[in-house]
């Protein structure tokens, strides 16, 4: 299946949770925010959330800022 | 000494915020904000690099979270809409729902967009948000975001990343006078003696980034602001003598042996 993540378009394999996307970009769900179109989805559901094609995910964390 | 920095019921001993942009790396960044004794530091939210390379560090790996309260801001928004969508997305990447909210009106002096900025405050309060405002040195817009339900505010000593130091001393002594929640002088201190300048106008604390970071030793600097916010704060609470125009001897005129 066929995401758009942070504006890029990439395939990953089915099926896939939210917090199977935020493993597979290596991060933990501690200091990351996802936005699944365009809705925030809070941490306890990321384990239950099926990504489906052509959802709009944006994956957020902290960077360096003042 | 008991001299607590209370944001929002929360206590702070250091009245230093410092952030986390523009460090030559994570560990000069570490060792800056040991050495500067925060308590608060601040982050940006971006996107995650979905093709980092390899070995590349997580910043939240550098911050000690036992030690130091993590405060997202909303840097780089320039409407409300951006602003109060990054705070809740800060809110869920972080730990609490405190922001450091920006509404930026204007690209090249990075100046608040006041009346959006008042907007967002309204909107995030009712949000539960804990908001910090980055304002302008203006005491009518401090009051209003006083208001509107601000848990402080923190106008700018001077452009962001600028160092020029407090450019309108008045100002921020008038806001100090006007608003009953603590005032925190955010951005465009260059060196210790800004930050103590800052203090010594009765501000309850300072906040900075650029001026640590692109300091030629950062956590030399760090400890110099820590200082430099001890120094003023102290100074501002001893109260100063009346500055007067001609000389008052130290020493005794008379009695002189001859």
């Amino acid at each position: 299946m066929k995401l758009m993540i942070n504006g890029e378009e990439k395939s990953y394999s089915a099926p896939l949770t939210v917090m199977g996307l935020v493993g597979k970009h290596g991060l933990k769900k501690e200091g990351v925010a996802v936005e699944l179109n365009k809705k925030i989805v809070k941490k306890v559901d990321y384990e239950n959330t099926l990504l489906k094609d052509g959802d709009k995910v944006e994956l957020v964390h902290f960077v360096g800022g003042g | 000494m008991s001299d607590k920095l209370i944001v929002a019921g929360k206590e702070f001993t250091s009245r230093l915020w410092v952030g986390t942009g523009k460090y030559s790396t994570f560990q000069v960044m570490k060792a800056a904000h040991e050495a500067s004794g925060t308590e608060m530091i601040t982050v940006a939210v971006r996107r995650v690099n979905l093709n980092p390379k390899k070995g590349e560090e997580s910043l939240f790996d550098f911050i000690d979270q036992k030690k130091c309260f993590l405060l997202p801001n909303t840097a780089a928004c320039f409407n409300v809409e951006d602003a109060v969508r990054t705070a809740h997305l800060g809110a869920e990447a972080g730990l609490s729902k405190w922001v450091k909210l920006e509404v930026i009106g204007d690209e090249k002096t990075l100046f608040p967009d006041v009346i959006g900025l008042l907007e967002a405050t309204r909107i995030l309060v009712k949000d539960g948000f804990t908001v910090l405002p980055y304002t302008n040195d203006d005491v009518v817009i401090a009051k209003k975001l006083e208001d509107a339900g601000a848990a402080a505010v923190m106008p700018l000593a001077a452009p962001i990343g600028s160092g020029q130091g407090v450019t309108n001393p008045l100002n921020i002594r008038l806001i100090k006078e006007a608003v009953k929640v603590p005032v925190i002088v955010d951005a465009g201190v260059g060196t210790a003696s800004d930050a103590a300048v800052a203090m010594e106008l009765g501000a309850d604390g300072v906040l900075m980034n650029t001026a640590i970071a692109l300091a030629k030793d950062p956590v030399k600097m760090a400890l110099a602001m820590k200082l430099g916010v001890e120094a003023g704060r102290l100074a501002f609470l001893a109260g100063r003598m009346q500055a007067k125009r001609y000389a008052s001897a130290s020493s005794p005129l008379d009695g002189i042996s001859k």
